[in-house]
């Protein structure tokens, strides 16, 4: 197994720490990344980034854990989408395209602070793109909180969420609070895009978003399969891209390594390709063709 | 099956009325949608919503599911006001996209029905799966039931809905414009059905739609709605020269050509053209 596994890599702290909170975010991500795509909230999931690249960069201003940055301007902005207007599909796309324009600008601006404060261009490389083997073994604790946060409002929103993901005409008429459970979510939304941003990067954080939903959506008919597909890509996509950044280390003559984050999406980028060849294509129609027969 | 018995019955008024709206008027944005509209449904009833488009049809549906509040009038369920909120209604709406990508079975839509409302995950069972079962194949959607809900065609996913309306056991299952996207044979097909479970089960059935011929050979009483005001009765009482050129506030006349209905522009003034109406009023409606 040593042509896989690296010397050190079992006893490296920074490696089980990227483990540990990359399995996890890998695991809310893929969740709130079903209903995501169900909703077509991509969009808005992309804005988030970039309110989470603002928050990213304020924190490391004040000097706080970026998390608290991200996750908290994230809030923030999931509340300025929801109060500009999400009722209607393209007064919801308005709201998102605003607070995107308008999160960019201030990124832009506490970004270039960052920069000339501390004399490096080390933060703006850390918030956009991740860096997931310096993350402090003390942050676990709060990534889990964050993340029970977060599976716990879809667990508890779960069948609103999908009776108003389906249509919001019919979860009105059953008596569902449509604008309070879209809310909800778009707090989960936040929390997961501020989680990911931690692990992969703000700007990336939307490739362990979407990439292992919308792989699972093509593979099955049944909506619980489909968290449980995009949870082990997502999961298997980073751990598999922490190994191979660890090993990287050791290719070639620099010992340079590749950053983390780039293994990761495109491991989920490849994994949503493969979803897509004929032969994965054939075997899950004829598997849904049997099952309507029957 | 359907029809709950023991709830039944001893709540109901002595002439079955399930549905009461009386005197019913809103005002959207300065213009009068409905205009005192008055009407009652008893159980077991197929009663026509008929009305042009922009005739009011969705609002009243609306104002009867509790989604709008009426600016005058009231709504009488079981003989009561309608409360906040109401699941002895089932409802389909008008023009339900349903998403191709989305992964959810046709059954797992129709337990949605059961209890989309509540918090938390569904926890599978046996009682609800055969509830699920039941419903399917009173709608005839057996077939299909592990089908991707959004790749089936418009007459299967309209039998998706109706199992998704009718599963909470509703006394009252409001359609708006179901037949809408359907080709005819298909609409034939989801009336024959609703027909069959309004009888099998008690339910009344209150479905709108702008064409009415389809519904004639089940169709109890026709609601005819033009420009927010409302005749209702039996097709014989209410499809007629007088009573509708009286609704409209202008001549139209009642046609029966091959036993089917045409409601025309009328000539009370023998010099007037149809066109002069055709804006205004309901033109040549093949209503």
């Amino acid at each position: 197994m040593h042509w896989l596994f690296e010397p050190g890599f079992f006893s490296s702290q920074p490696v089980r720490t990227a483990f540990v909170i990359g399995g996890v975010v890998a695991v809310v991500s893929a969740v709130v990344g079903v209903f995501t795509v169900l909703r077509g909230q991509s969009f808005a999931g992309h804005a988030l980034t970039d309110v989470s690249t603002a928050g990213g960069s304020a924190a490391f201003l004040l000097g706080i854990s970026p998390l608290l940055g991200f996750v908290g301007f994230g809030l923030l902005g999931a509340g300025t989408i929801d109060a500009i207007g999400t009722q209607r599909v393209k007064g919801r796309d308005l709201a998102t395209g605003i607070v995107l324009g308008a999160a960019t600008g201030l990124a832009a601006l506490l970004l270039y602070y960052d920069t000339t404060n501390s004399a490096t261009t080390g933060a703006t490389q850390t918030i956009l793109f991740g860096s997931i083997f310096t993350i402090d073994p003390s942050t676990i604790p709060i990534v889990i909180a964050f993340s029970v946060i977060a599976i716990g409002i879809i667990a508890v929103l779960y069948r609103p969420l999908l009776l108003a993901s389906t249509s919001a005409e019919l979860a009105a008429a059953r008596g569902v609070p449509v604008r309070l459970v879209g809310l909800g979510f778009m707090a989960a939304l936040a929390v997961a895009v501020g989680l990911s941003a931690l692990a992969i990067g703000a700007i990336l954080s939307t490739a362990l978003l979407i990439g292992p939903a919308a792989t699972a959506l093509r593979l099955t008919n049944r909506t619980g399969v489909a968290l449980i597909i995009a949870a082990v890509i997502g999961v298997a996509a980073t751990w598999v891209g922490v190994l191979l950044a660890y090993d990287s280390y050791y290719w070639g003559s620099s010992r340079n390594g590749y950053p983390v984050s780039f293994f990761i999406v495109a491991l989920a980028f490849v994994a949503y390709l493969a979803s897509g060849l004929p032969v994965v294509r054939i075997v899950t129609n004829r598997r849904a063709e049997g099952r309507r027969v029957l | 099956m359907i029809a709950d018995d023991q709830n039944r019955g001893a709540s109901d008024p002595v002439d079955g009325e399930v549905l009461a709206v009386d005197g019913v008027s809103v005002a959207l944005g300065g213009r009068q949608i409905l205009d005192g509209v008055t009407f009652t449904v008893a159980a077991g009833e197929f009663t026509g919503l008929i009305g042009s488009n922009g005739a009011g049809k969705t609002t009243l549906l609306r104002v009867i599911l509790g989604l709008q509040a009426p600016g005058a009038g009231q709504v009488r369920l079981g003989g009561r006001a309608r409360g906040w909120r109401n699941r002895s209604i089932g409802y389909v709406p008008q023009k339900v996209l349903l998403d191709p990508d989305m992964p959810m079975r046709a059954r797992d839509l129709v337990g949605l029905g059961l209890d989309g409302h509540r918090f938390g995950m569904p926890v599978p069972s046996a009682k609800r799966k055969a509830l699920v079962d039941e419903m399917l194949s009173a709608v005839d959607a057996q077939r299909f039931a592990d089908a991707r809900v959004g790749a089936l065609s418009g007459g299967e996913q309209q039998r998706v809905l109706i199992a998704h309306a009718l599963i909470c056991r509703p006394r009252l299952l409001l359609l708006d414009e179901p037949l809408a996207n359907l080709d005819l044979r298909s609409g034939q097909e989801i009336i024959a059905l609703l027909h069959r479970i309004a009888v099998a089960h008690r339910i009344a059935v209150l479905l709108s739609a702008h064409e009415m011929n389809t519904l004639l050979p089940v169709m109890d009483r026709v609601v005819y709605l033009a420009d927010g005001r409302a005749a209702a009765g039996t097709t014989a009482q209410v499809i007629r020269t007088d009573v509708l050129s009286d609704l409209y506030g202008h001549p139209v006349e009642v046609l029966h050509v091959n036993g089917r209905i045409l409601v025309v522009a009328g000539d009370a003034d023998p010099g007037a053209t149809h066109h002069d109406h055709s804006a205004s009023g309901p033109g040549v409606h093949i209503g």
